[in-house]
């Protein structure tokens, strides 16, 4: 975009986007603009990953990636940019690999680390447009913020369970009218634990390849300018109801940003912002071989299920019931004396169950049970039923 | 009856219902409404002072509360109320 250099196109490139080019709205020109803007994805997880590839296959000329994880075998059910080879690799790695071989005609920029007030000015200042993908408020916060303050456009997606929601964030429309941020939207996030994440509460594998498809649309329409950008609007899907509803939204006096009375002039602590880390600290993990020596071998140990009991009528080990909803009030029944395995159906709601007792209640003796039951009954009972 | 659509998140609080109806003339009497009837729902819709809280937005129609008469806004028997949290979920 910001590229005064006329932009050319090789034979292949012009054969490659030939059915853009040939769109009387679209055009050479569009293409033009793709070839010379510059796109930072922020995650390259489930709506990174349908993003990426579509602004990869497009023509974005320089595409950013931020991410810091290794690919894990719970993401492949809806990260589309892995396979099972990458695996326990580097994410930007795999990425960058992937999004090569589709489009061979694009620099791909990998930043290998996690995005935090320390680095996010940095980092975005030389892209056009951010896309975020992120899976957490802090870092929702933050990328809105950095955005704001560069003056960048953010195009910005989030999904949970079978609803997912995208809006074009600080826009400037040609007629040089700035349109809402995030913080005009929600001005603050929800207290620690009462929304919980994808990881925690699950998201329909497809639902991210939807969203994050109109992600990568709302991107190609701010860079190319092409047809109207979902700027002061913010659309909603329901994948349940397959009903979708757009609504208008609008900038507010009191944003804190860029309001009447601005207050942030720089990036702040999203973390104590939002009462919550980006990234969580690692709890204590036990895989079923581990539980099973402990078994074989007599060490004393208590194991907690914090599934539902229509679950836990389904199939169980032996441990005893106390709903992820009920864990606190039942922490009495927990031993601080011994191990105590933590498990549930994959091992989500065991980590939030534990971090939940660790916070609140200093035990220090809890141990998540890898992939939860499933991996349990895959690993050291198959005989038992697996739903 | 006014319809107000209940987002998946808070569905668990509504015994899975995603429509539901409501008598209210405003968004005031729907809130009131919701939370006597699902007592479960008011700690998400509420803060401790009995306002919306800042990470829930309450469209009627397309249109954001905030923008029209906060939760003074009149609702007909034809309008539908949509509820729609933060949600913070994509990478993971």
């Amino acid at each position: 975009m910001s590229n005064n250099n006329p932009v050319t196109f090789s034979k292949e490139e012009l054969a490659r986007y030939n059915r853009h080019i040939i769109i009387p709205e679209f055009g050479l020109e569009a293409q033009q603009k793709l070839k010379a803007a510059k796109v930072l994805v922020v995650g390259s997880g489930g709506l990174g990953s349908p993003a990426l590839l579509y602004l990869a296959a497009a023509g974005v000329g320089t595409i950013g990636i931020v991410d810091f994880d290794v690919v894990d075998d719970s993401n492949l059910q809806r990260q589309v940019l892995f396979g099972v080879e990458a695996i326990g690799k580097s994410k930007v790695e795999e990425a960058k690999k992937r999004l090569e071989a589709l489009n061979p005609h694009i620099n791909i920029i990998l930043h290998n680390t996690q995005l935090t007030s320390q680095n996010a000015l940095d980092i975005l200042k030389d892209y056009d447009v951010v896309s975020d993908g992120t899976d957490n408020f802090p870092t929702r916060y933050l990328v809105n913020d950095a955005a704001v303050l560069l003056g960048k456009p953010n195009v910005y997606a989030s999904i949970f369970q079978f609803e997912g929601q995208v809006s074009v964030f600080n826009y400037r429309k040609a007629d040089g009218e700035l349109g809402p941020n995030y913080r005009d939207l929600y001005p603050t996030p929800p207290p620690p634990g009462l929304v919980p994440s994808c990881a925690e509460g699950g998201v329909l594998g497809v639902l991210p390849g939807i969203i994050g498809s109109l992600q990568a649309l709302e991107t190609i329409k701010v860079i190319t300018g092409v047809g109207e950008p979902l700027v002061g609007r913010f659309y909603i899907f329901d994948a349940l109801n397959f009903e979708s509803r757009t609504f208008n939204i609008s900038r507010r006096d009191d944003n804190p940003l860029n309001g009447k009375n601005p207050s942030i002039t720089k990036l702040i602590d999203y973390e104590q912002f939002c009462g919550m880390k980006a990234v969580e600290k690692p709890i204590k993990e036990i895989t079923p071989e581990e539980l099973y020596n402990w078994q074989v071998t007599g060490e004393a140990f208590q194991v907690i299920d914090v599934r539902e009991q229509q679950e836990y009528d389904i199939v169980n080990i032996g441990a005893e019931l106390i709903p992820l909803s009920t864990v606190a009030a039942n922490a009495d029944r927990i031993s601080k004396d011994q191990k105590v395995v933590v498990h549930c159906k994959m091992g989500g709601r065991s980590a939030k169950a534990i971090r939940e007792l660790e916070e609140k209640f200093g035990f220090e003796n809890l141990y998540n049970l890898k992939g939860g039951i499933l991996r349990w009954i895959d690993e050291v009972q198959p005989e038992l039923t697996k739903y | 009856m006014a319809t107000v659509i209940i987002p998946t998140p808070l569905r668990k609080f509504t015994n899975n219902t995603a429509r539901l109806q409501v008598a209210a003339v405003n968004i005031q009497q729907t809130v009131d409404e919701l939370t006597l009837n699902f007592p479960d729902l008011k700690k998400h819709l509420l803060d401790d002072q009995g306002q919306i809280r800042s990470f829930v937005n309450i469209f009627v129609g397309n249109d954001d509360i905030r923008d029209l008469q906060q939760q003074k806004t009149a609702v007909q028997p034809d309008t539908v109320i949509s509820i729609v949290p933060a949600i913070a979920g994509g990478y993971a």
